[in-house]
Formats: C-alpha cells, sequence, structure tokens
C-alpha cells in the first residue's frame, strides 16, 4: 500500500497535473543513487521526496541540457561525500545560478548530490511552487536548518551576497558586493570545508537594467528586475561554473566580526579568480566566434 | 509508586493510567468527567482541579508523583473557560505539588507550541521561543501554561518538574487533534501546500509518559516517535480523500459542506510544518516509541 504508490499520490498532490510521463528514466535512476537517507515512504527526514526530486530535476534537465549550457571545471573539489558549503558568487536577477550550480551537482557528480540551498522565505510561501522546492531539500534560509544540514553531513549551497547578488545590474554582474559573514561562522561552527566557485554568465543571461522595488513589494517579492527586452526572462546562455579547491578554516564560529575579515576575504579572493578564469575562458570562446 | 493523574479521563490519560496501574504502581485520578471502566485500584475523583476537593485528593493520596493532563485542547472550545482550565488549572495543581511535598510532575504538553509558520525551522529544539501566537491566538493558553509549567524548575527546585511537548497523537481511542482532523471521508488541506506532520501512537505516549517518570528527568522536552510523514500522505494512508481549497477560500469552507471546523490560525498548521527535535529526551529516557507511521494509522483507521 506504501511506497511508489503513495509517493505519486503525494506529489501529484502538489503538482496537480499528470506529471509522470514528464519524468526522464535515467533522472530517477540518478535519485535513487543519491545517499540520502530516504525512508520507507520515498522521503528523507527533512521532507525531500525521491518522487518530486526526480520530477523536479528532469524539468530542469531540460533547462540545464537544452534551453543553458554549463561549462563546469574543478568538479574534483567537491567531495564525494561528508559536510561541505558550496560558497559562490550571485547575479542574473532571478537565481539561475542557483538552479545550475544545483543541475550540475546532480547530474556531474559521480555518485550525484543533491546540493541543498536557503531559499527566501518569499518563495516558501507561493503555492506548489514553496512546497515543491521543500521537496526537492531547498529550506528556508534559516541558521537552523543550515547548520543541522551540515552535522547531517549534507552539502549546502550558500550565496553569501543574497538577494544583494542578484540585484546586481548587467554591468556589474561578475563584481562581488558585500559578503555577510553568517556563513563563516556556519563553517567553522561545524568545521564543513568551503568549496568556492565562481559562476559567469548570469548578467549575459538576465541582462538587468533595473530593479523595481516598490512594485516588487507589492507582488511578494524582494524586488521586480526588468531587463533590456523589459520581461524578467533569461536567454539561451552558455555559462562557465568553476570550483576551487576546498578550503578549511580553524575556528569556534564566536569569533568578532574583525577576526572573520580575512577569512570571509580569503573566500572571496579565490570567487574573484574562479570568475576571472571564468570570464577569460567566455571571452577567448566569443573571439573565436567573432573570427570564424 | 504512588502516582496522581489529572485528566485521567481522557484517552490519554486512560491509556497512563492503565499503563501505571498495569505495572503495580497506585494510581488515583482526577476529572470532571467519569471514567466508567476504570480498571480496578485505579480510584477516580470526579471534580475540578481548580476546587477544593481536588486539593483534598493530594491532602489524603500524597502522591509522588503527578502527571498533570487536565488541559483542553479542542481547538472548537473557545471559551474563557477552557483559558480558566489551562492556566488556574496549572497554577492550582504546581501549588499543591509544592505544598503536599509531590516529588516528580510530568505537564504534559503539546508540540503546537512551537507553531507553524513560513520561516520556523524543522526540528524544533526546546530553547526556541513560540513562533504562532499571534496567528494563532486560541492556542496562547496552552503555550503559556506550557511555559508557567516550566517556571515550577526555578521556583521549586525540590520537585523535578518536566514539561513534554509531545506531539500529535493518533491510535485506536481516536481522540485529539489529528485524529479530528481526519474523521471525516473529505480531509481539507490548502490547495499547493503539504507541510510534514509528526504524530506518534497513543500507547507509545503513555510508554513515553512512563519513561520520564521513571528517568526523573526534569526539563523541557519534545517528545515524538516516528519520522515525519507529509500531511496528504497521512490523509491517503487513513483512507480518506484530500480536498485541496484555495487558500483564500479556507476559511468560508471549514465547518460546511461536511468539512471539520478550523480556527483561522490552525489553517498555517496545514501549511507550514511543526517538526521537533526528540533526541534529548530520547537520550535522557530511553524511550523507543513501537509503532511506526503506518501501524499507528492503521489502529486509527482499524478502529472505526
Amino acid at each position: 500500500m506504501m511506497g511508489h504508490d503513495v509517493g505519486e499520490k503525494v506529489c501529484n498532490s502538489l503538482t496537480m497535473i499528470a506529471y509522470r510521463p514528464l519524468i526522464n528514466e535515467k533522472v530517477r535512476a540518478r535519485v535513487e543513487r543519491l545517499e540520502l537517507p530516504f525512508g520507507e515512504h520515498g522521503i528523507d527526514p527533512y521532507g525531500a521526496g525521491k518522487e518530486e526530486l526526480a520530477f523536479g530535476f528532469s524539468i530542469i534537465e531540460i533547462l540545464y541540457k537544452y534551453y543553458f549550457w554549463v561549462e563546469s571545471r574543478g568538479l574534483e573539489n567537491i567531495p564525494a561525500r561528508g559536510r561541505v558549503m558550496l560558497v559562490g558568487n550571485h547575479s542574473g536577477g532571478i537565481a539561475i545560478d542557483g538552479l545550475m550550480v544545483l543541475a550540475t551537482c546532480f547530474f556531474e557528480l559521480e555518485p550525484p548530490r543533491l546540493a541543498q540551498s536557503m531559499v527566501d522565505k518569499f518563495l516558501v510561501k507561493i503555492p506548489t511552487f514553496g512546497a515543491l522546492s521543500t521537496r526537492m531539500g531547498q529550506f528556508p534560509g534559516l541558521p537552523e536548518h543550515a547548520s543541522r544540514l551540515l552535522e547531517d553531513e549534507r552539502m549546502l549551497l550558500v550565496f553569501p551576497e543574497g538577494a544583494r547578488g542578484t540585484a546586481k545590474l548587467a554591468h556589474e554582474a561578475d563584481e562581488l558586493v558585500r559578503f555577510g559573514s553568517g556563513f563563516m561562522r556556519l563553517a567553522l561552527e561545524t568545521k564543513a570545508p568551503i568549496v568556492p566557485f565562481g559562476f559567469v554568465g548570469a548578467g549575459e543571461a538576465l541582462p538587468t537594467v533595473a530593479n523595481l522595488y516598490q512594485l516588487g513589494r507589492l507582488l511578494g517579492v524582494p524586488y521586480l528586475p526588468i531587463t533590456r527586452y523589459l520581461l524578467p526572462i533569461p536567454k539561451p546562455t552558455i555559462f562557465q561554473l568553476g570550483f576551487g579547491e576546498p578550503i578549511r578554516f580553524e575556528g569556534t564560529g564566536r569569533e568578532s566580526e574583525d577576526e572573520l575579515e580575512p577569512m570571509v576575504e580569503e573566500v572571496k579572493s579565490a570567487i574573484r579568480e574562479l570568475i576571472r578564469e571564468g570570464r577569460a575562458i567566455r571571452e577567448a570562446k566569443q573571439d573565436e566566434e567573432g573570427e570564424s | 509508586m504512588k502516582i496522581l493523574i489529572t485528566g485521567i479521563s481522557g484517552k490519554l490519560g486512560q491509556r497512563a493510567a492503565s499503563k501505571f496501574a498495569s505495572r503495580g504502581d497506585e494510581v488515583i485520578g482526577i476529572d470532571r468527567r467519569p471514567w466508567a471502566e476504570a480498571p480496578p485500584g485505579v480510584e477516580v475523583h470526579q471534580t475540578d482541579i481548580r476546587k477544593r476537593a481536588a486539593e483534598d485528593v493530594f491532602r489524603a493520596f500524597e502522591p509522588e508523583v503527578v502527571v498533570h493532563m487536565a488541559t483542553v485542547t479542542h481547538i472548537s472550545q473557545q471559551s474563557e473557560d477552557r483559558y480558566r482550565i489551562n492556566l488556574q488549572g496549572t497554577r492550582a495543581i504546581v501549588d499543591h505539588c509544592h505544598r503536599y511535598g509531590v516529588k516528580q510532575l510530568i505537564f504534559v504538553g503539546r508540540h503546537t507550541y512551537y507553531g507553524a509558520a513560513p520561516d520556523s525551522p524543522l526540528y524544533h529544539s526546546e530553547d526556541e521561543p513560540p513562533l504562532g501566537i499571534h496567528s494563532f491566538p486560541e492556542l496562547a493558553d496552552l503555550v503559556a501554561a506550557d511555559l508557567y509549567a516550566g517556571s515550577a524548575l526555578w521556583r521549586f527546585p525540590q520537585i523535578d518538574t518536566a514539561v513534554l511537548r509531545i506531539v500529535y497523537t493518533l491510535g485506536p481511542g481516536r481522540h485529539g487533534t489529528l485524529a479530528n482532523y481526519l474523521r471525516g471521508p473529505r480531509v481539507p488541506t490548502v490547495l499547493g501546500f503539504d507541510p510534514l506532520f509528526q504524530f506518534m501512537h497513543e500507547f507509545d505516549v503513555a510508554n513515553a509518559i512512563a519513561a520520564a517518570v521513571d528517568a526523573k528527568i526534569r526539563g523541557v522536552y519534545n517528545v515524538a516517535g516516528p519520522a515525519p510523514m507529509p500531511l496528504s500522505a497521512i490523509i491517503r494512508e487513513a483512507g480518506r480523500q484530500p480536498m485541496p481549497v484555495p487558500d483564500a477560500m479556507m476559511h468560508i469552507t471549514l465547518g460546511r459542506f461536511g468539512m471539520p471546523f478550523l480556527p483561522k490560525g490552525a489553517i498555517d498548521h496545514l501549511k507550514y510544518p511543526i517538526v521537533v527535535d526528540a533526541s534529548a529526551f530520547k537520550r535522557a529516557t530511553g524511550f523507543q516509541h513501537s509503532y511506526d507511521e503506518s501501524e499507528t494509522i492503521r489502529a486509527f483507521v482499524e478502529a472505526e
């Protein structure tokens, strides 16, 4: 009575469509290889469900492989198991970068790993969407969640720039804005290694020229990005995603902001370097295309 | 051991009383309601815990342990009476425990203390403040009673006080918030939401209370059994049909069309999870649940 069948019905009560034909069986097979403690109903202790992951990643696969393209490098820097924080730059208006990192970890790593990001509270309130993201292991960004997930040897995806990062305008997309220090305290407290990453191309995918904050607030989102072509819809783009070597820091997490600053700066400069590399690859390619 | 149980005639009170009586404890109970089939040896005093007669029970029986379960849960019961029972009742019990030399006090509270909100974390730990009072004022008296009982820890340090925040219960007794909610063939849910729900078998609740008494724990503890389950899976497992209703329509649907009545604040509990971390309790008492989620739901369904 339980198991597959209930999983389908449960997922169905969220999607409200006959979603099963949309699932790619290869994606489902990868979900089976995720090293997460799924219980008898195919649900892990945080509510991430196999069925929803198979459905979600089947949809993400279309974006990841056919609409966008991600050129990734340094994947060997991501540990195959155990606690780890992926920390990188944020840009491109609507967090496509997060989605692409999620997809890269799921489709390229062997065995696949689930990156768990900390989503904004407003997303959780959206019917279906919020519940589906929770079922895909993406939880509201709370310090309690973050440390619990790391203690459980999960992989956390962190954008220390937060919404300040996605709100970057097109011409400043590769620059870094202020990093919060919360991620560093978390890494010190849980003794989790930090794998820095640099993501290039999100600014081109969604070239934001302005952000409407007041209209956004009316719609219940932090801001509404306006692009050169008005709509906040990303263009098909090739992204460059580079992961750096894991960095381990020694400390307790109770350090003062001044003590944390050089550590945060170390991560920031690693990310800056990865962005620079990615940018160079991107420009070399564009030159090539220009010549041919 | 001499054990006094307040609220003994409730389904959980009966389970706990039977558990203690069956292992040879001396059990006495206080309740406004009668318990006709009380097992032999279990004495039930039909009175209000705030009345003089209740104090007389303390004086005459001299209990070593008090298990306080006489708090009103029915969210449908919206009266000042409920507020008074939950708060004044708890106050009277704590005072009597102090005055009549009770060694151990167990307050049986609820995990709904933490409240449900979009920004509430999964796996609440005991140090977290309640979140949902502003959106669910009907819970305020239970939250206050929980905190008041906890204050006995510093007011009367000679009493080993334990506040238990227990998850929803389900089982053959078919009683309690979750059982009432699952009563009908169609169960309202909020369209596009499907939170994790945590529940345990009523026999396991009785066992957990007994474990708390045996281990003489002090402090505040979350009590849970099996892993949490999505609400819609519970509804289907119980052979019911979920009826998704858009959030905005929820308040006009409830209590009509054969749907159960729920106060407005309860809607958040159908949208966002309340999941507690019960590891501290398990470490302190060695408690392990004996009914998993499927067995618990089956016990509820088969008692129909």
